[in-house]
């Protein structure tokens, strides 16, 4: 069984929610991100999304652009990244790992090659921000042939007929977008995600994870609640943004902060 | 030619598809204001009034038709074909840029949107934006890039005085790329409100449609007065390629009349031996960039490399996908002139015809003067000049070691 299928299965049984963080891979250095990656297994994890940097990531924050810059000021290179896994699972073979980037680096390096690279560095899951379902025909035919989940977008935005689509094509969860934003937006309205995540359920059984707009473990606990997983990424890069001369000290704020996470979303479980 | 090119003309298709490229490469949050903004332009384009009020714009507002003129001290100079300009630079604002804008700002209007917003290079697209927003009691906010800012301060004041708000962007390499990666990022958080008038022919479906068909009217007219001044069509059009708006509405109505040669010239910078330009088409390799795929600038790792162009509007690492279509096919030939020589060509023609071109322009003119020369004299060669070079003065000045 595919490794992000196994943990939503387990939590499930477990009758927990899943903690998502997100952190650029390269930042703020190349040697860095292995051990921030055990370090957030550590504070909770459940699965990791990895981003890849990208030279123009239109649809992030200043944060995780910035995230990029430092990442890419070392040349981090999507090879380098798929490296990064393939060291990370010399220590962890349990816990799941999605790439989130933009489609150009993948286009690149060819479809084909990504997924043979991607599933033997142990990579689980691909999340593509600027490849809609619609786009995605030729990457879906290339990677149905490997073991990776492809996992999608919703929006408040997504009308009725589109969320359809998107649950057909989807796998391993679906990422459910809180605010109509970039990365590292304004506070989500809970009511408002619980609203647009029972449509979604009507229409697909897979996990619904909700990200954007989750700092604390507040927000956390609040999310956990409505949904399957929750998504956090800007404000643990702001760790990294606050001290990217000093990983260890990172680290341990960052730490603390998805501690926190786990510890508020297990009180309400 | 084995591909009909009458079936060119009808892209894109239904998804937004010119061939392989174009499409609609964007945030999940953004697909459906795209889909609502492409059933609007359908049902729009088709309605008589809808066209009846942009041609009306068009003739009162912005001044049309510009003239083709034939410059006949220039083509004298340069002995050969006789070079025709298209008089872009007469437009309402100074560029061929307010065609689109004028067409767009409708459509915001039809939206009930009370927000526009803009990227802009050279300026020229912001102060177009920024000029139908303050007619059409728009609120206007305009994205461009910290090093654009200050080479063209000329146009942000103009947009400022226009009541537009000029958001500087220092991300990246603070050009047009980032004011556009600024721009979309604007629009996925304020969606609901806003209309984002893109300039040029890239972007996700619709715009490059779109764009294409609102700048049309450059080749529509320049067919036209040529068979009315000389009989008949040009042998040969020439326009410069950043995003390549102007280039596409002088192009795309010549598509099916094989016996007119097209060349679009890219921003050479420095030369195309090195990475200092602004070429794509003529250097770079298809991918996916602001929501399209087309021919990009860039690295082995996929990563969008920094361009470097003389003039602000060129010094873009990307292209509209029709223009990537139309090199595959080979219906339009894609070459470079670089920034010595679009400069030389700046005051040349400004010198000889007292018609004073936009750096951008430039381009096309330094190629076209080539272009000519290897033309036998009764042949016709136009030229597009999409811009005034006013705002330039400061850059050509600067080169020159004049301060003023």
């Amino acid at each position: 069984m595919n490794r992000v299928d196994q943990c939503f299965a387990d939590l499930k049984s477990a009758n927990k929610k899943a903690l998502i963080p997100y952190i650029t891979g390269g930042d703020p250095k190349p040697d860095a991100t292995v051990d921030l990656m055990h370090g957030l297994v550590e504070s909770g994890a459940d699965l990791i999304e990895l981003g890849v940097p990208f030279s123009d990531p239109m649809a992030d924050g200043p944060t995780i652009q910035l995230a990029c810059e430092r990442a890419l000021a070392h040349n981090t290179s999507l090879r380098d990244v798929l490296g990064m896994v393939k060291t990370f699972r010399e220590k962890d073979m349990k816990t799941p790992v999605v790439l989130m980037g933009y489609l150009n680096p993948i286009e690149v390096m060819g479809y084909e090659l990504f997924a043979s690279q991607a599933v033997a560095a142990g990579v689980d899951g691909v999340l593509i921000v600027d490849m809609p379902p619609e786009e995605s025909t030729e990457f879906s035919n290339v990677i149905s042939g490997h073991d990776l989940k492809m996992i999608y977008l919703m929006a408040p935005t997504t009308p009725d007929a589109r969320a359809t689509t998107i649950c057909e094509h989807g796998s391993g969860y679906l990422y459910y977008v809180s605010v109509k934003g970039v990365t590292g937006s304004a506070a989500l309205d809970v009511d408002d995600v619980k609203a647009n995540l029972d449509r979604i359920r009507s229409k697909t059984d897979l996990p619904l994870g909700v990200g954007f707009g989750i700092k604390d473990g507040a927000t956390a606990a609040a999310v956990a609640k409505i949904s399957d997983a929750v998504i956090v990424g800007s404000a643990l890069v702001k760790c990294i943004e606050n001290n990217p001369d000093d990983v260890s000290t990172a680290r341990t704020q960052l730490m603390a902060i998805l501690s926190e996470m786990r510890s508020a979303m297990d009180a309400v479980a | 030619m084995s591909i009909d090119l009458k079936s060119v003309t009808q892209l894109p298709n239904t998804t937004g598809h010119f061939g392989p490229y174009g499409g609609r490469f964007v945030s999940e949050t953004l697909m459906s204001a795209l889909d609502d903004l492409t059933e609007l332009y359908d049902r729009l384009s088709k309605d008589p009034s809808f066209q009846e009020e942009y041609d009306r714009d068009l003739a009162h507002y912005v001044g049309r038709p510009s003239p083709l003129y034939f410059a006949e001290r220039l083509t004298d100079h340069v002995g050969g074909a006789k070079i025709y300009l298209k008089r872009e630079d007469l437009n309402h604002t100074g560029a061929h840029k307010v065609n689109n804008t004028i067409g767009q700002a409708l459509l915001a209007k039809y939206t009930g949107k009370p927000n526009v917003i803009a990227e802009t290079g050279a300026g020229q697209h912001g102060v177009a934006t920024a000029t139908v927003a303050a007619r059409l009691g728009l609120k206007c906010t305009v994205f461009m890039g910290a090093t654009d800012i200050e080479r063209q301060k000329l146009n942000v004041y103009r947009m400022r005085l226009l009541g537009a708000e000029v958001v500087s962007v220092s991300s990246g390499t603070a050009t047009l790329k980032d004011a556009m990666n600024e721009a979309m990022r604007h629009w996925v958080t304020n969606v609901d409100d806003t209309f984002y008038i893109i300039g040029t022919a890239a972007g996700p479906h619709p715009y490059p449609k779109l764009v294409r068909d609102f700048q049309a009217i450059i080749g529509r007219e320049t067919k036209r007065q040529s068979v009315v001044q000389e009989g008949r069509l040009p042998d040969a059009v020439v326009a410069c390629v950043g995003g390549g708006s102007n280039a596409i509405g002088m192009f795309y109505p010549f598509i099916e009349d094989t016996a007119v040669a097209m060349y679009g010239v890219e921003a050479g910078g420095k030369g195309l031996d090195g990475d200092d330009h602004a070429a794509p088409l003529c250097k770079g390799k298809p991918g996916v960039l602001h929501g399209n795929r087309t021919y990009l600038m860039e690295d082995e790792n996929g990563q969008i490399m920094g361009t470097h162009s003389v003039s602000a509007g060129l010094d873009y690492p990307g292209v509209g996908p029709e223009h990537a279509y139309l090199k595959d096919i080979g219906r339009v030939n894609y070459v470079a002139a670089t920034d010595d020589e679009a400069l030389e060509a700046f005051h040349l023609l400004t010198k000889l015809e007292g018609i004073m071109p936009a750096l951008e322009s430039s381009h096309a003119v330094a190629f076209g003067m080539k272009q000519a020369a290897k033309m036998d004299k009764d042949q016709i060669l136009v030229v597009n000049l999409s811009g005034r070079g006013d705002k330039d003065i400061h850059t050509v000045a600067g080169l020159a070691g004049i301060d003023i």
